[in-house]
């Protein structure tokens, strides 16, 4: 018997053609939606404008992250080229009370949650473990173990559902929670059992599953023979594909699924039809194992560009905008420039930070051993 | 205004070195922060460095091609306001990194980044006319796996406290520093000895093992190291003054003859595509038994129809050369003795025949050789065979051979015919049964239909594995290859 194991994938309509939601086209021209407008009802010219910079800016973090990798600043950095609209959409559909749990690709949702890009830059560098606050901005640390973070949100969702903060009806206080990942991390078990925790408990968490093609070299045939969105339907919540690179319908889709989620209605996927345009890491060389054709494709479906034909079509800025945003694009990346390389190392005893609430005696004399012997040294110049 | 210099970064998490492959930029050059100066090509990947600083590129310190550790100082970059357009020819005239070459003062660096940076080893490179904080000496870090690289600041013992008070905690203002018992003695001065006692010496164990290899008596070495150490250096220092000294009559022999001004040795690092193919080639040496046999053939048939064949319509975009000939030559024989085209399964404890033929071309490329394989070349007619050969060398020649193209293959020639030898005896790429060498082609004194002529004749050269092919079949393959280029009409009669 011979098993055609492509008509398992194309057997099904649906499959060959997924639904993707998209409200504005690679071109900048604006779809209307039925349904999906009204979610952005709210959304001025302003508001877009600020979206615009947060695509500009959270990319020139990126890429001057790059370039301090190839001088040497920084051991590793993971690009998210291309992947702009999918976390500032995302990003920017979140209330202050929510809770993001990235992976470490989401530089642009670490901006719109405000965390200071150099904060960023101290794990990358390898003086600290992520120096950020989680509390602070409710955007938790960057998560190296593929899909371990899909876990950490559902368990916290489910703290926030036993806190009762979900149903109230009050926009203040009813929580929702996020956990980013890619397609290459739907292979793991960990989001596995992430999508039957949350399934089973109606967890408040949105999983948004930014596709963005490439798991370092492993193509997306090589994970799923269905549209992944289409996999919650089997867990029991239902999940929907959108246009990655379109900061409208990413910010609709999200605002839907958050408020799902705070409404007590439960999880939902999100997949995020996006594509990697630059190397998995600093340490890959994509033009191994992919076609610049493909990046071509892609490259007309840009995510900034699409806003700024919108803009600019609808006379909705003008020049003085974008000079602005330039100017204010250098002066970010030269700041970053100077606080990356200003980044303290790391005090020897800091390792005893960090993992007790209340470090147990041992540890403390352990501590106390350690400072003792580096305070028995003369001096402690040279450069650090 | 001051010079930075820019270090080799580690680019893909634990590199320690890299390959220059290409400057984009030149001395005098202006240019800003994140411009491309160069391509680095590491183990990983090639890969644009963009400069860290804006200004005048001032010098180029290492050569394209060379190969240079992670940490050395690559290109230096005069900054800040005052740096003229051009770079002042007096600036550069003194600059130490302009006066010798730049691979010199790369390695002189690099060398230094294991001394103490403010021992006397620097004297031996004089400190540049103005640098910044981030000067090489400084700076300089070795490679390590993963990482930056130790500071070498770090490599000397950091003082303790009086031992008077250890572990008492004291304000910095009165924490004076206490000279150890060892005190860091001054330039060169080696500790006191005894006469008639052998005289102490301080180095290291690795150091005094080096000594021992090179043949140096450490005792008679001069340190330089910090308190009186004999460094590494100075044991290289004395071999090399020792091998000097017993130079100078060989070299004023040598006279004119173009050995002047060489090094008596010169070391090359064992580098990719190099170390690829030694290893390739030790495996295949030590694994499959290698026969070699050779056939002398008349080919002015082939060589007529191949000045025929150029002057038609269907060859004339393709570069027809007699290699294409014997490349359909062996696709044609292949069915006949399938063995040469077969491959040893050790694993599986079977042959395998294969029905296809992934015909490699061995190219001497820039950076060494490489074999890349035309697939299925058996469905290829002689035009298509030509225009592959064609491609195959150009895209090889370019070092943009995709490694696809290297692997599977099934059966080899090596074209030693273009540089003007007569045979060899190839070695086979590992995993293939049989490689074929292709002689020159050159007039020779021939007896043709009775009579001495000039004739176009080669020499074939074939190498097999004897595991899979016996002599007869490797003969009789030869023969074949032979008897089609002797008279091409056989592909019509075989074919």
């Amino acid at each position: 018997m011979t098993v055609d194991t492509a008509a398992t994938s194309t057997g099904d309509p649906a499959a060959r053609e997924p639904e993707l939601v998209q409200l504005l086209t690679p071109e900048g021209q604006r779809v209307p939606h039925e349904y999906y407008d009204t979610l952005i009802e709210d959304i001025t010219a302003e508001d877009i404008r600020g979206l615009y910079r947060d695509l500009v800016l959270s990319r020139r973090i990126d890429s001057e992250a790059v370039a301090l990798q190839r001088q040497g600043e920084l051991g590793l950095w993971a690009s998210m080229l291309g992947q702009e609209a999918a976390q500032v959409g995302s990003g920017r559909a979140l209330r202050p009370q929510d809770h993001a749990f990235p992976t470490y690709r989401e530089h642009a949702v670490a901006w719109c949650r405000g965390v200071e890009a150099t904060q960023l830059l101290g794990l990358f560098r390898g003086v600290d473990q992520g120096s950020w606050d989680p509390r602070e901005n409710n955007f938790h640390l960057y998560t190296i173990v593929i899909g371990a973070q899909t876990l950490h949100a559902t368990g916290y969702a489910m703290g926030v559902q036993r806190d009762g903060a979900i149903g109230t009806g009050d926009p203040e206080r009813d929580t929702a929670v996020i956990a980013y990942f890619g397609d290459g991390a739907t292979s793991q078990g960990d989001v596995n059992e992430a999508f039957i925790w949350a399934s089973v408990n109606n967890a408040p968490v949105v999983f948004f599953c930014q596709n963005n093609q490439w798991a370092i070299s492993e193509p997306l045939e090589r994970q799923t023979r269905v549209p992944l969105y289409r996999r919650a339907h089997g867990f029991g919540f239902p999940g929907l594909r959108v246009d990655g690179n379109d900061v409208l319908a990413c910010l609709a889709v999200s605002r839907e699924a958050l408020q799902r989620a705070r409404d007590g209605e439960g999880p939902s996927l999100i997949e995020a039809f996006t594509y990697r345009m630059g190397a998995h890491t600093t340490t890959d060389d994509p033009t191994r194992y992919r076609l610049a054709a493909d990046l071509e494709h892609w490259r007309l479906k840009d995510p900034i560009e699409r806003v700024k034909a919108y803009l600019v079509r609808g006379d909705l800025v003008d020049q003085q905008f974008f000079d602005d945003l330039d100017a204010e694009s250098e002066e970010l990346a030269g700041n970053l420039r100077t606080a990356c390389r200003a980044l303290p190392d790391p005090e020897p005893t800091s390792i005893f930070e960090h993992v007790y609430v209340e470090p147990p005696p041992t540890l403390l004399a352990q501590r106390d051993e350690m400072a003792q012997y580096l305070d028995s040294f003369a001096e402690q110049e040279g450069p650090r | 205004m001051s010079v930075s210099q820019f270090n080799l970064p580690d680019v893909g998490e634990g590199l320690t070195e890299a390959e220059i492959v290409s400057w984009k930029v030149q001395p005098g050059d202006q240019v800003k922060v994140n411009d491309v100066v160069v391509e680095i090509e590491t183990a990983k990947s090639l890969v644009e460095l963009p400069c860290p600083f804006a200004g005048v590129v001032e010098s180029l310190l290492v050569d394209e091609g060379a190969t240079v550790p992670v940490g050395t100082p690559i290109i230096s970059v005069r900054t800040g306001s005052g740096a003229p357009a051009g770079g002042s020819p007096d600036a550069t005239a003194e600059s130490p990194t302009t006066a010798e070459s730049p691979a010199d003062a790369a390695a002189a660096t690099a060398a230094e980044s294991t001394t103490d940076p403010g021992g006397p080893a620097a004297d031996l490179v004089p400190p540049p006319e103005s640098t910044d904080d981030d000067a090489p000496a400084e700076n300089g870090r070795q490679p390590v796996l993963v990482g930056y690289g130790p500071r070498t600041s770090s490599l000397k013992r950091r003082t303790r406290k009086s031992p008077t008070a250890p572990g008492v905690p004291e304000t910095p203002s009165n924490g004076t520093p206490t000279t150890p018992a060892v005190a860091p003695g001054p330039a060169g001065s080696a500790p006191a000895t005894t006469p008639g006692e052998r005289p102490r010496v301080l180095a290291k164990p690795p150091v005094r093992k080096l000594a021992k290899d090179l043949g140096v008596d450490i005792t008679t070495v001069a340190p330089t190291g910090q308190g009186g150490v004999v460094t590494r250096d100075d044991i290289h220092a004395a071999a090399k003054a020792r091998e000097d000294g017993a130079r100078p009559q060989t070299e004023a022999q040598a006279g004119d003859l173009g050995w002047q001004g060489l090094p008596r040795e010169e070391r090359i690092a064992i580098r990719s595509v190099r170390r690829k193919t030694a290893e390739a080639m030790v495996r295949s040496a030590f694994t499959a038994p290698h026969v070699t046999e050779f056939l002398t053939v008349d080919v002015t048939r082939t060589m007529k129809l191949a000045e025929r064949l150029r002057g038609t319509r269907e060859f004339r975009d393709v570069k027809l050369t007699p290699l294409a000939f014997v490349a359909r030559a062996i696709c044609i024989a292949v069915p006949r003795t399938p063995e040469v085209n077969a491959r040893w399964d050790d694993d599986a404890g079977e042959i395998v025949l294969q029905r296809y033929v992934n015909l490699g071309i061995a190219a001497a490329t820039p950076r060494g050789l490489v074999v890349p394989n035309i697939k299925d070349a058996q469905m290829l007619s002689l035009r298509e065979i030509a225009s592959a050969i064609g491609e195959l060398a150009a895209t090889a020649r370019e070092g943009k051979t995709p490694p696809g193209d290297m692997m599977g293959g099934t059966f080899s020639i090596t074209n030693v015919g273009v540089f003007g030898v007569d045979t060899g005896t190839p070695i086979l790429n590992p995993g293939e049964a049989a490689i074929l060498a292709f002689g020159t082609v050159r007039q020779q004194p021939w007896v043709h239909k009775g009579r001495v002529k000039p004739r176009w004749v080669t020499t074939l050269g074939l190498s097999f594995d004897h595991r899979l092919v016996d002599g007869e079949q490797g003969s009789r393959f030869l023969a074949d290859v032979g008897a089609l280029l002797e008279d091409p009409g056989n592909a019509i009669a075989w074919s």
